[in-house]
């Protein structure tokens, strides 16, 4: 590695990091905006335009707060959990690819880098909780242990299959499209530039944003911070920088599975069209690649907002029925969604065979789910009584009128 | 207990005031007029089957305003609660309230009254039981109604009331280390300093 | 503690929540002992907010009570005056004017329907929906408004008198009030539309704290939460107080006896409660708001039970009276008080997050448990 390299990996580095911060900020701030517009509410407004400045406010406050560490804490672990959640959160980020070739840091298996680093935070967020030496932040850490491990593997067997479907696992391909030569056979695989795999694999789609929800811990998923049960779950005891650096990587986390989706999904950079075709030959390479990163950006941030929306729209699952639905139904479709993979590419069939058979799949289990509420006989166990139609209740006036009320067995009311 | 041999007009605390030390009382009219009794039918019905049914209990049968009162010696309560509860004669099954009033100043007596209610007979009644203050001991009626647990324990807490039986007469309202009895016509209401 | 079940030989976990905790509603201690997630045993503490209101009032004149009364359950003043006024009208045998007994029923509606709206609000942030409490609020403001523009104060009423109500209410005030009707009607079905059938709403609760009717009637649960296990015991209708004998309306009654049930039973009774409000507004005449009675109220000496339908449930105050202007004993029948009392049975077995769901539907409210 020469000097120029190391350079521009840091120059790559730092540039990310404050782009990063910069994202978070206004991720923060978008949220702020979209939930209060949904309640009916301003949102921020004073600190700069629109309150666009809010989000550096609350991070000065958060930065020079009291930073409290509780009596009986364990102190370096507590000390470390942030950073053991934030720092995987900002890393995740050196294999996204932002354009043609351009990431801080290509990789040829990319999607295992991913899956490799998005793992590590919940090692925090349980040491967080236990080192708090609180029962709630202890639930909370146990509970976003067992949350957050249960939906690593359907996201996993989804990035997988998307890996067969390119037949490799570096994030280019997945984006650009492949080349495979097995013997003399050379087989062309699609990139996203002609058809983003949300088409290919609506499935694995659903599966991938269901679960990404549950690993953000973001609503219905909220459960391991869920304020009305263990009041912030691993982060009660934390304050000041060191809970800003949670909150942080929460938003960073946010941010990537945004992104992830977009780039698994959504065909990243990739416009619909190549810009070459609409505007010809004008374009250089670095406004090219810089189009490229915006429209990803775009597509991110409309991921967010529809994050956000089912904020403020859902109420939050139980911990049990998060798991079941994990276990008996994420993982089973997903497996489902990798087999079907399998044997579309086997066969050579065409790739819409794949969406014509996820489809009728999601259909099936949204009905089934209906029907299930159906059979349960749920709603409508209510009815009113009204007295108009006789059904309840004795006026004073009628009491008045009528006999005293039957008495059934007077005789035998001597003991 | 003294309950049954007191005099029958018990339920009214004015008269009872009269006859009783008249220090407490100067506020109070000797010939403060009663409330009239206005029983409704139904009342009127339970009010009379009710010595009947339970004369061995020693029961006193009156009425306050809209309601039949039921004086029952301490003994006798809870067979008495879970006859009225069990018999579909009367069915209360429904205990609205449970509360103490202190007649210590008058008679040297807390008494316990206990608000019934019917709803498949559409009854109300109040069961009522005096007991001395040097002693003041109840049974519990928490085997007949569960509701009865928490304001026995609050009728414990304020009165110093004691429900035998009662699975846990721990402090409910008050803080663990509260002494005296709050509620009671002794306790004084306005017993701090201006500062 | 050791499970002495437990071949594993795990500890049970004590949680203390409370009595500060974002889901206890007030100062309410509730001490959990779980194993994992699931509740063990629960042991309820209360008191934090014990103020000695029923003594504090056997020192009071009766007028002067209807205050202590307002902050009784804070977020529904009228139907608290209306029991303590109505039932030192009982025992002095005074009847209120026609138009102030219907002023009355309109304002403890719209007051029930306020505190319903509080209810659905903080339900849905107990589960984790945070919109449907900023909805709820907003028509809340607009019920408050209209107490304002009546009685000069939006919380803290003191507006009903022994004998009536302090002052008439305005010219305009049948106009605004069918047009808050209208809204609150849209502000209820929005919630309703929001929460009641939203899927995970329904796995959070259907089956969530099931009570029997005859457990709920052996606790001496009232309100919603008794009519949601089938008991049609409603206050209005089983000894009509005030007008409410005249008026039409339904009572709402569950069959399943669950927190759903408990929830969209309250969804159906603010509904009722609007069609009381147009029914009474459309009884209303011109006339007197005040009995004439002297103005510091000496009821005769005896006792009396006076009780109304609370939001909460059959609210009910004990007056002794020896015949002078401040009674001798007063004891108020708290439905919040009796309905908490059943939430460790209702609770145990469940897992923490229900046990939060469950207090949200017993909806009490800690002035009235503690007083």
């Amino acid at each position: 590695m020469s000097f120029t390299e190391i350079v521009f990996a840091f120059a790559g580095l730092f540039g990310l990091f404050t782009a990063l911060a910069v994202g978070v900020l206004s991720l923060t701030w978008m949220e702020r905006k979209t939930l209060a517009r949904i309640q009916q509410r301003a949102g921020p407004s004073l600190v700069g335009p629109h309150g666009l400045l809010q989000p550096v406010a609350d991070a000065m406050k958060l930065a020079t707060k009291e930073d409290i560490i509780p009596a009986f804490a364990d102190k370096l672990l507590f000390w470390v959990a942030p950073a053991l959640v934030a720092v995987p959160a900002f890393l995740i980020w050196l294999a996204i690819p932002f354009g043609d070739d351009l990431a801080v840091r290509a990789m040829d298996l990319g999607l295992l880098y991913l899956v490799a680093i998005s793992g590590i935070g919940v090692v925090g967020l349980l040491m967080g909780g236990w080192a708090s030496a609180s029962r709630y932040s202890m639930l909370g850490g146990l509970r976003a242990a067992a949350q957050l491990v249960s939906y690593e593997i359907p996201i996993v067997i989804v990035i997988l299959s998307i890996a067969a479907l390119v037949q490799s696992l570096s994030l280019d391909a997945v984006i650009g499209g492949n080349t495979v030569t097995i013997g003399d056979q050379t087989r062309d695989l699609p990139g996203q530039g002609s058809i983003p795999f949300a088409f290919i694999m609506p499935m694995g789609l659903v599966i991938f944003f269901i679960a990404g929800l549950a690993e953000l811990g973001r609503t219905p998923f909220d459960i391991h911070h869920a304020e009305s049960e263990v009041v912030g779950g691993p982060f009660v005891e934390y304050s000041g920088a060191h809970w800003a650096v949670f909150f942080l990587a929460e938003y960073l986390n946010t941010f990537v599975i945004s992104v992830l989706i977009v780039v698994l999904f959504f065909g990243g950079w990739s416009w619909p069209e190549p810009p070459e075709s609409i505007f010809g030959n004008i374009l250089s390479d670095t406004t090219t690649n810089f189009l490229g990163g915006a429209w990803l950006m775009f597509k991110t941030y409309l991921v967010a907002a529809v994050i956000f929306w089912i904020r403020g729209t859902f109420p939050r699952l139980r911990i049990d029925q998060l798991m079941s639905f994990a276990w008996k139904v994420l993982i089973p479709l997903s497996f489902a969604n990798l087999v079907l993979i399998a044997i579309v590419l086997f066969y050579d069939w065409p790739l819409w065979v794949m969406t014509a058979l996820s489809l009728p799949i999601l259909l099936g289990i949204v009905i089934a789910v209906r029907r299930r509420r159906g059979v349960r006989g749920r709603p409508r166990t209510v009815r009113i009584l009204r007295r108009s139609a006789g059904e309840i209740g004795r006026p004073f006036s009628d009491l008045a009128n009528q006999p005293p009320n039957p008495v059934p067995g007077e005789g035998q009311a001597g003991d | 207990m003294t309950t049954v041999g007191s005099s029958g007009g018990a339920t009214d605390p004015s008269s009872r005031g009269a006859n009783a030390t008249p220090a407490p009382a100067k506020r109070r009219e000797p010939e403060a007029p009663r409330a009239a009794v206005a029983l409704s039918p139904e009342g009127v019905a339970l009010a009379e089957r009710l010595p009947v049914a339970f004369a061995s209990h020693g029961i006193e049968v009156d009425a306050a305003l809209d309601e039949v009162v039921c004086m029952v010696p301490a003994d006798h309560l809870v067979d008495l609660c879970r006859q009225l509860k069990d018999e579909s004669a009367f069915g209360f099954e429904y205990l609205r309230l449970i509360t103490v009033v202190d007649y210590v100043e008058q008679d040297g007596e807390f008494e316990v009254v206990y608000h019934l209610f019917s709803l498949a007979n559409h009854h109300k009644m109040m069961v009522k039981t005096r007991i001395p203050d040097r002693r003041a001991s109840v049974p519990s009626v928490t085997g007949v109604w569960r509701g009865a647990d928490w304001y026995e324990r609050e009728m414990h807490d304020l009165f110093g009331v004691v429900f035998e039986g009662h699975p846990d007469l721990s402090p409910l309202v008050l803080p663990d280390d509260f002494e005296g009895f709050p509620g009671r016509k002794s306790y004084p209401l306005h017993d701090y300093e201006e500062w | 503690m050791h499970q002495p079940g437990s071949e594993s030989g795990t500890v049970d976990m004590m949680i203390n929540m409370g009595p500060q905790h974002p889901a206890t509603h007030g100062v309410f201690r509730m001490e959990l002992r779980v194993d994992g997630e699931q509740i063990q045993d629960l042991v309820p503490h209360i008191g934090y907010l014990h103020r000695g209101s029923e003594k504090l009032c056997e020192h009071e004149l009766y007028s002067q009570i209807i205050t202590l009364f307002d902050r009784l359950d804070y977020i529904s003043n009228f139907n608290n005056e209306l029991v303590i006024v109505s039932a030192v009208e009982k025992l002095m045998g005074v009847e209120p004017p026609p138009r102030a007994e219907l002023i009355r029923i309109i304002m403890c509606e719209f007051n029930r329907i306020a505190s319903h709206m509080i209810f659905y609000g903080t339900f849905a942030i107990d589960m984790g929906a945070l919109t449907p409490v900023l909805y709820n609020f907003r028509d809340r403001e607009k019920i408050q408004s209209l107490f304002e523009s009546v009685s000069g104060a939006r919380l803290m009423h003191n507006y009903f008198r022994v004998g009536g109500v302090k002052q008439d209410v305005g010219d305009d005030f049948p106009e605004r009030a069918m047009a808050l009707c209208d809204e609150l009607e849209r502000g209820i079905d929005e919630t309703d539309r929001l929460l009641t059938e939203n899927e995970i709403f329904i796995e959070r609760t259907s089956g969530i704290g099931v009570i029997s009717g005859e457990d709920a009637l052996d606790w001496g649960l009232s309100g919603p939460v008794l009519r949601a296990s089938g008991v049609p015991y409603d206050v209005r209708v089983d000894e009509p107080y005030s007008r409410y004998d005249e008026l039409d309306f339904g009572i709402p009654v569950g069959s399943a006896g669950d927190s759903w049930d408990r929830f969209y039973l309250r969804i159906l009774e603010a509904r009722e409660s609007i069609s009381i409000i147009r029914q009474a507004i459309a009884l209303m005449e011109p006339g007197d708001t005040m009995a004439q009675i002297r103005r510091i109220a000496r009821p005769p000496a005896g006792e009396v039970y006076a009780h109304c339908e609370n939001p909460r449930g059959d609210l009910g105050v004990y007056i002794v009276s020896d015949g002078g202007e401040r009674p001798y004993r007063l004891k108020v029948r708290p439905p919040s008080f009796c309905n908490l009392q059943a939430l460790r049975d209702l609770t145990v077995g469940h897992y923490i997050a229900d046990a939060v769901v469950i207090l949200g539907t017993l909806d009490i409210v800690l002035g009235e448990v503690d007083r």
